[in-house]
């Protein structure tokens, strides 16, 4: 907590950088998305990728990730590992053969 | 009972190191990867078993929505400006960037709203395919988060930053708050983008 | 309510609404949260009570009560369908997240929680007041919604599409008291986790925290966790209802002959994800904090402590755990396929592991203690074996195989209901006999809660065991006249001794409301602030715990259930006794004499 105003001006310097980086990449992620690459794969994973270096910037940086305690881990540990149940879930009803369904009707 | 009977409200727990706002906001914005977690989930889910999707880009204005990441991103960086600010004692410059933030929010919105009822003028609805519906829902919800940034800033903007003169420690702890949920609303937009636009 | 006792602690008096209505006390909280949910389920209670006469005499008027409703639902008496689809949703929605959760969690978290870690009050006070709040909002949303054309919800309490999302009006206002609810449970969920890791007294280590506040943390989590998927799945719904989308709405699909005019291109089976990846870990939430109660009282009661306490602790923590990956096991009739099946079986056999040592754990504390048959100790002694049986049946439901058979008949509901009825709600009576002269200085009746006791246990087992018989005999369990169908009419007779029970056990809570009252007022006059001579903390504060909870910060020295330590002066160490082993506290213990109050 105390951090000196020293210290908080080196912050701020690392948040303008991260502003730069933030803007360069969101260019990045259009111009990606204009050279229309052929495999569905390859792009998704391309613009996830961008979009989880964007988001670990923010995450790391403007809400101090970086820098946070032990606990806060902890927290985002377990949603973390609940949150990929979450997305377990699409493949699980696609197992489950809703298209097939849908394709009888 | 005052606030301040109620141990480590401002100060950090010795064990945990965190202070009380701080530990609930992180378990908030728990709840909320869930729940848009629930979102993308579904996305993912109607996506795959459809048996064709269009393109978001074809559908979507992606030059207008490019602006909005920028806006979005830059009130993300005003926003922990303003907290650097009053860390620095600058209730002023605090004032300025909060004040910025709270403007580049509007701006935020004012961009959907011209998203929105272009696609209205147009006929489509959410109602006209999942795609649509998928794409209101989920930036209708984000927009939803948004208007609730607004509020809680423009509270810690005007009658909330009283506080500041009694309170300074606390007072940079609700900003600090404040700004966790601002940058959260923030990534997720982040991720919405290129999913909704862009693929 | 009944805490008018503490005008001398030097806090300055607090207008009515503000100590009452919209209190910042974590204890006053609790007690709104208590009284409400109590009225709930006893309401929700009523709506079944309807039904099980149409149940018992399909398509006979109802004596008297028929008379009272409108000629829509019940035309000279007589139950139409949509009004007993309205009530069995209905039941099922207001006693599992307005009656029950609120109770357990909402009641006896709020008010039992802070106290037994030491602290003055819930982290966020403010929130907490919300919290009840949004609550109250909810319900209300809930209750107004039978008076809304075409009545309330009526597509059962887990909403299936497409089903719910051409239903009438009802299910819209059932969505957005649902919002409120998770939002309230959201909030309060924060409280809890924040409180517990952030407010603990001072020595008062995780392994020397009360089981309850343990099984309180781990619920949080749940409701954190596990509720928002259902927001998601909820605002969807009402984007189907109120927009048109097509979230849960196949293509295709024809209703009376006519093509729906959706886009189609939706899943109804992602609402069923959606729905049980809540209401699975919701399962847990119902029961943990029943688990919960059962320690604190069975430990009190038996005067030993509780057997296996780390052990206890590991397999609730991995419940909790394990409750967010069993969810599918409620869906192995939509055909999943044998891989998933299988996957969501073999979870469901793991996770009846830590229930059975939690199980095992308290009756094996049973042994060799001296044990004092106290009301709230009976209906601890009832909940293990009641626990047991809607645990043991929940195995054929969980083998793909048996399931098969049983999916979606009144064995499930037997099933269940042995889990929450006789398990949760007995837990809960016991905590409510507990903790009732922590929270007005008199004790219950106890002639009347003995009544209570037997006869709710005679007459639950009346209501729940024929159910197993009726649903293997094939019975599906939203049928609205079981008569019409060969194998119904075999086993009417034991549904409707099934009725008869049911309302055989509503006249049973008379006992229990009766002393409530009478007790509040006029019970016999608690001698110190800790009558049933127990060890956690919440007994070292005066009766009733004024506003900020303890006189001094107390600082804990031990282990939760220091009973029959060898070698100790008396056959209880409170956790605040100093390390000396002396009981009594010369800075905490000489009671006030709590200003009278009749």
């Amino acid at each position: 907590m105390a951090e000196s105003a020293e210290e908080i001006r080196k912050h701020v310097r690392v948040y303008i950088l991260v502003f730069a980086a933030l803007a360069v990449l969101t260019v990045v992620t259009v111009g990606v998305s204009y050279l229309k690459i052929e495999s569905v794969a390859a792009t998704v994973l391309i613009a996830l990728f961008i979009a989880s270096i964007k988001g670990g910037l923010v995450a790391g940086y403007f809400m101090h990730l970086v820098s946070e305690k032990q606990i806060i881990f902890w927290v985002l540990a377990l949603t973390v590992v609940f949150f990929a149940a979450l997305m377990l879930l699409p493949s699980v009803t696609e197992f489950s053969g809703v298209g097939e369904l849908e394709g009888q009707v | 009972m005052s606030v301040e009977e109620i141990p480590h409200t401002v100060e950090p727990h010795p064990i945990t190191g965190v202070y009380n706002g701080k530990f609930g906001i992180w378990l908030f914005l728990a709840s909320e990867v869930m729940l848009f977690g629930a979102l993308f989930s579904t996305l993912v889910l109607l996506r795959v078993g459809a048996p064709s999707w269009p393109q978001g880009s074809e559908l979507l204005n992606v030059p207008l929505a490019t602006l909005n990441t920028f806006v979005l991103i830059a009130s993300s960086v005003t926003m922990v400006m303003s907290w650097a600010s009053l860390k620095m004692d600058n209730f002023g410059r605090f004032k300025l960037y909060l004040g910025l933030t709270v403007l580049l929010a509007f701006v935020f919105l004012v961009i959907k709203y011209f998203e929105y009822t272009h696609k209205f003028h147009l006929g489509i609805f959410p109602s006209t395919s999942t795609f649509y519906a998928t794409y209101f829902t989920m930036t209708g919800l984000h927009g939803l988060h948004v208007v609730g940034g607004i509020i809680v800033n423009l509270y810690l903007l005007f009658p909330g930053s009283k506080l500041w003169h009694t309170a300074p420690e606390q007072f940079a702890n609700r900003i600090e708050c404040a700004g966790l949920y601002w940058h959260f609303v923030d990534l997720v937009w982040i991720f919405l983008f290129p999913i909704l636009y862009l693929l | 309510m009944a805490e008018h006792a503490h005008g001398d602690h030097g806090h300055h008096e607090l207008p009515f609404w503000q100590k009452y209505v919209f209190s910042t006390d974590h204890k006053v909280i609790g007690i709104q949260y208590a009284v409400t949910a109590l009225f709930f389920l006893l309401f929700g209670f009523c709506l079944m009570m309807m039904m099980r006469w149409q149940l018992a005499y399909p398509g006979q008027p109802m004596p008297w009560i028929g008379t009272l409703f409108s000629a829509v639902n019940m035309p000279e008496g007589i139950m139409v369908p949509e009004f007993y689809n309205q009530l069995g949703a209905m039941h099922g929605t207001i006693m599992v997240f307005l009656g029950v959760v609120p109770l357990a969690v909402g009641g006896f978290g709020n008010y039992v929680l802070p106290l037994q870690i030491g602290a003055p009050d819930m982290a966020f006070p403010k929130l907490n007041m919300a919290s009840y709040w949004v609550f109250y909002v909810g319900g209300v949303i809930m209750l107004a919604s039978f008076f809304v054309p075409e009545g309330a919800a009526q597509s059962g309490w887990t909403s299936y599409p497409p089903l719910a999302v051409i239903a009438p009006t009802g299910q819209t206002w059932w969505l957005w008291g649902m919002v409120a609810l998770i939002t309230s449970s959201l909030l309060g969920s924060v409280n809890f986790i924040v409180t517990t890791v952030q407010m603990r007294a001072e020595g008062l280590s995780f392994f020397r925290l009360p089981f309850f506040v343990w099984a309180q943390f781990v619920t949080a989590f749940l409701l954190l966790l596990a509720f928002p998927p259902l927001e998601a799945a909820g605002v969807m719904q009402l984007m189907d209802r109120i927009a048109g989308t097509s979230f849960f709405m196949p293509s295709g699909l024809v209703v009376t002959g006519q093509a729906l005019d959706v886009s189609g291109g939706g899943s109804p089976l992602l609402w069923q994800h959606l729905f049980w990846f809540l209401a699975h870990p919701e399962v847990y939430v119902l029961i943990l904090p029943a688990m919960g109660i059962v320690g604190e009282i069975v430990a009190n009661n038996t005067r030993r402590p509780l057997w296996g306490y780390r052990t206890l602790v590991y397999s609730i923590v991995f419940l909790g755990f394990m409750s967010f990956i069993v969810w599918a096991h409620h869906m192995f009739m939509t055909g999943m396929g044998t891989t998933i099946s299988t996957f969501f079986q073999a979870t469901t056999m793991i996770i009846s592991i830590p229930s059975v040592i939690i199980l095992t754990a308290f009756a094996l504390s049973l042994h060799g203690g001296s044990i004092r048959f106290t009301v709230p100790m009976l209906f601890c002694l009832a909940f293990i074996p009641m626990f047991a049986i809607g645990g043991l049946t929940g195995l054929p439901l969980g083998l793909t195989a048996s399931d098969l058979h049983l999916h979606d008949t009144y064995y499930v509901i037997g099933h269940f209901h042995y889990v929450v009825a006789p398990g949760t709600i007995f837990a809960l009576f016991a905590g409510i006999y507990y903790w009732f002269p922590k929270a007005t200085g008199r004790m219950m009746n106890d002639a009347l809660g003995k009544l209570h006791f037997w006869t709710s246990l005679i007459f639950m087992n009346g209501v729940f065991m024929p159910m197993m018989f009726v649903g293997m005999a094939g019975v599906s369990r939203r049928l609205y006249d079981q008569t019409q169908y060969a194998y119904g009419a075999q086993v009417q007779g034991l549904t409707a001794m099934s009725s008869w029970s049911a309302w055989l056990l509503g006249l049973a809570q008379i006992f229990f409301i009766v002393n409530f009252f009478w007790s509040m007022r006029k019970g016999k006059k608690v001698e110190s602030d800790n009558p049933w001579q127990a060890t956690t903390l919440e007994w070292a504060t005066p009766t009733p715990p004024p506003h900020g909870n303890f006189k001094d910060t107390p600082r804990v020295c031990r282990g939760p259930y220091e009973y029959s330590v060898p070698g100790a002066s008396s056959d209880f160490i409170p956790q605040h006794a100093s390390d000396n082993g002396q009981v009594d506290q010369p800075e905490s213990e000489p009671a006030p004499t709590p200003a009278d109050d009749d």
